[in-house]
């Protein structure tokens, strides 16, 4: 028989512990602040001023605009001017440029042949500037080749949905959300019955009547708040400083992420009944977190992964919740439309529970 | 007849090659203080554990309050008290809040709960600190709040294990006068100690070595049944008498207290005062007198032989 008066107890002597305890407590309001400030602003897709140098051996009118109008974009930013190639290709092997623009002499001649103007050298290491300046590839020159130049025909036309601006912080608070949720939730919850066995107080509460059901319950209850509560800062300063829409219901997010931190936290929970000491559990912690981060598309979308990355990304709740809240925060999806997620996430916590219920033994054999 | 609260009957305990208990047979009667007396490691925490269904044994029978063990535990949860060896309630929780939570998971409702609360206070003399963080509390306060919250549920069965090993003499005498109370309200009571004079206090005993009950029952029985008389012996050069005597047949041990030597001769010998002065001529002059067992002697004599 569960009695709800004695997972009252438990809960009401968590939460009060919980409220003494003052870094967790700070660390519940301090990690989705930080990490949000952190991520929304270093982590940055649109790539902005890139170092780069130009060569223009035309040293021409025709040079100068061109150049200018490179500029103009924002994408790159000219900080060294160089006679020959050599010179540039010396300057992005030392790291002072990513790129340099090499301009012909007969770049006036070009223009008039309407053929390729200049040719790029890029640094393509970094996969992200080697695409923001093929992007440059063919750009527009906007002052004064419209009339000689035809403008080159696209095939299709893209229309962007839900995110026109490419703005990346639209894609990456609620992606934040999953991360900071799976670091906070299974950290809390995976040093919950350690820490009653390492301090001692494991072997008191396995001689009283309370059974590992009602213990395991009563240790996620207090924690769904402290989740609810990091969810209402990330969305909300997401929302305020980086202007991230919230399209769907919030009744719809509510559950959702309800599903996510329950799913976390009885995953925190089995950790908790493996770990031998509360550094075990944190190791632990940071062996689902890691994946979580790298593997669940909060940081590289899910399509690209190899298949075995793509098996392992679906057995963890982090990935699931990805595809959830992104749906329905910027998409306006509900959960009915994403119901694998949903019932995944919802058939985690319940399995998770019985787990970690089952592996929690009333003895000391 | 009597009623046993507990019989343990062989019961053998192993973690892995090594035997922790060594077919233990027990009876606890009803309403008794029943303690364990033994050195650390020999088996007492473990015996409890085994009585509390905590560790299921690798073998014999135990039936706790008509209970079969460790089948049953969780019904015996509701009836007994159990107080751990290392104090176990939380740190970061009030006195109040601790018996709180305590009276809680037995399933106290809260009317009744807040006044055993109040009526617990009052019989523990925590009322005046009742709203302090146990963190900053003396090893006195701690135990008597352990046994406040182990008691708070009237259990009819109520293990200790080394209650005292961690206060001071004063709080070991009236933690032994609460228990008195309690036993003279019905409550069977066993405590695990390695304090003699502790253990002179049970209404029963068993002396216990590295897993084997070497001896059980009243303490004045044990002294008078030990089966030696003991002399103390006054005279100089006790070092070197001591080895003497100890290399002796008749003498059972030797120890040495202040000025005096404390010698345990086998019963045999009717007359050990005479006995001392003919064997060992240096003695003839000694002061000797015959002295009153303790159950020191009575754990000296029993336990002996495993350690020689």
């Amino acid at each position: 028989m569960m009695s709800f008066y004695r997972i009252k107890a438990v809960m009401v002597k968590e939460i009060r512990q919980l409220s003494r305890d003052r870094i967790t407590f700070g660390m519940v309001v301090m990690i989705p602040l930080i990490q949000l400030l952190l991520f929304g602003y270093a982590i940055n897709t649109d790539v902005r001023q890139i170092p780069i140098a130009v060569v223009d051996q035309s040293q021409s009118t025709a040079g100068r605009v061109i150049t200018e109008s490179v500029k103009v974009t924002q994408v790159v930013n000219v900080v060294r001017h160089f006679a020959t190639a050599e010179e540039a290709e010396q300057a992005i092997k030392q790291g002072v440029v990513r790129a340099a623009l090499i301009l012909p002499q007969d770049l006036t001649q070009r223009m008039v042949q309407n053929r390729v103007l200049g040719q790029w050298i890029v640094d393509g290491s970094d996969t992200m500037i080697s695409s923001a300046i093929l992007a440059l590839q063919s750009m527009p020159l906007t002052d004064f080749d419209f009339d000689i130049r035809p403008k080159t025909v696209k095939t299709f036309e893209v229309v962007l949905f839900y995110n026109p601006s490419r703005r990346s912080a639209v894609n990456i608070v609620p992606g934040l959300l999953g991360v900071i949720l799976t670091m906070t939730m299974i950290l809390f919850t995976s040093t919950a019955i350690v820490r009653e066995r390492e301090r001692g107080n494991l072997e008191l509460l396995i001689t009283t009547p309370i059974s590992p059901m009602e213990l395991m319950i009563a240790k996620i209850v207090p924690y769904i708040f402290v989740g609810l509560v990091q969810v209402f800062i990330i969305l909300g300063l997401g929302h305020w400083i980086f202007d991230v829409p919230i399209n769907g219901s919030v009744a719809q997010i509510l559950f959702g992420t309800l599903l996510f931190i329950s799913a976390s936290l009885s995953l925190g929970l089995m950790i908790s009944t493996l770990a031998k000491n509360q550094l075990q559990a944190m190791q632990m912690t940071i062996f689902i977190l890691l994946p979580s981060i790298l593997l669940s598309g909060f940081m590289f979308p899910y399509e690209g992964m190899p298949e075995t990355a793509q098996w392992i990304s679906e057995a963890l709740p982090a990935t699931h919740f990805m595809r959830l809240i992104r749906g329905v925060v910027l998409r306006e999806a509900d959960l009915i439309d994403l119901w694998r997620d949903t019932l995944w996430l919802a058939c985690f916590t319940v399995v998770g529970l019985f787990v970690a219920a089952a592996r929690f033994k009333k003895t000391l054999d | 007849m009597t009623e046993f609260v507990i019989e343990a009957v062989n019961v053998v305990k192993k973690f892995g090659d090594f035997t922790a208990i060594e077919n233990v047979t027990l009876r606890v009667p009803k309403g008794c203080i029943y303690g364990f007396l033994g050195p650390n490691g020999c088996g007492k925490s473990t015996m409890i554990r085994v009585l509390t269904g905590l560790l299921s044994p690798t073998s014999g029978d135990i039936t706790v309050l008509g209970l079969s063990m460790p089948k049953q535990a969780e019904s015996l949860r509701l009836k007994i008290g159990y107080m751990t060896q290392k104090f176990s309630l939380y740190d970061d929780l009030s006195v109040q809040e601790n018996m709180q939570f305590m009276g809680q998971i037995f399933g106290m409702g809260s009317k009744a709960l807040s006044l055993r609360i109040n009526e617990q206070l009052m019989t523990y003399g925590l009322d005046s600190i009742r709203q302090q963080r146990v963190a900053g509390m003396s090893g006195g306060q701690r135990q008597r709040l352990s046994l406040a919250c182990a008691t708070m549920h009237n259990p009819e069965l109520l293990f200790l294990d080394e209650p005292t090993s961690a206060v001071d003499p004063q709080n070991r005498r009236e933690f032994w006068e609460q228990l008195f109370e309690l036993s003279a309200q019905g409550t069977t009571i066993l405590v695990t100690t390695h304090y003699m004079d502790e253990a002179e206090r049970c209404h029963r005993l068993a002396v216990m070595e590295s897993g084997i009950i070497r001896a059980d029952g009243e303490p004045d029985a044990l002294m008078r049944d030990m089966g030696v008389n003991i002399v103390e012996v006054n005279s100089p050069d006790l070092r070197a008498l001591k080895k003497k005597l100890l290399a002796t047949k008749a003498v059972r041990s030797a120890a040495q207290l202040g000025v005096r030597l404390r010698v345990l001769i086998y019963q045999d010998i009717a007359d050990p005062i005479q006995w001392l002065k003919t064997t060992f001529p240096e003695l003839a002059q000694a002061e000797m007198n015959l002295a009153r067992p303790s159950l020191e002697d009575v754990f000296v004599c029993v336990t002996g032989e495993g350690r020689q």
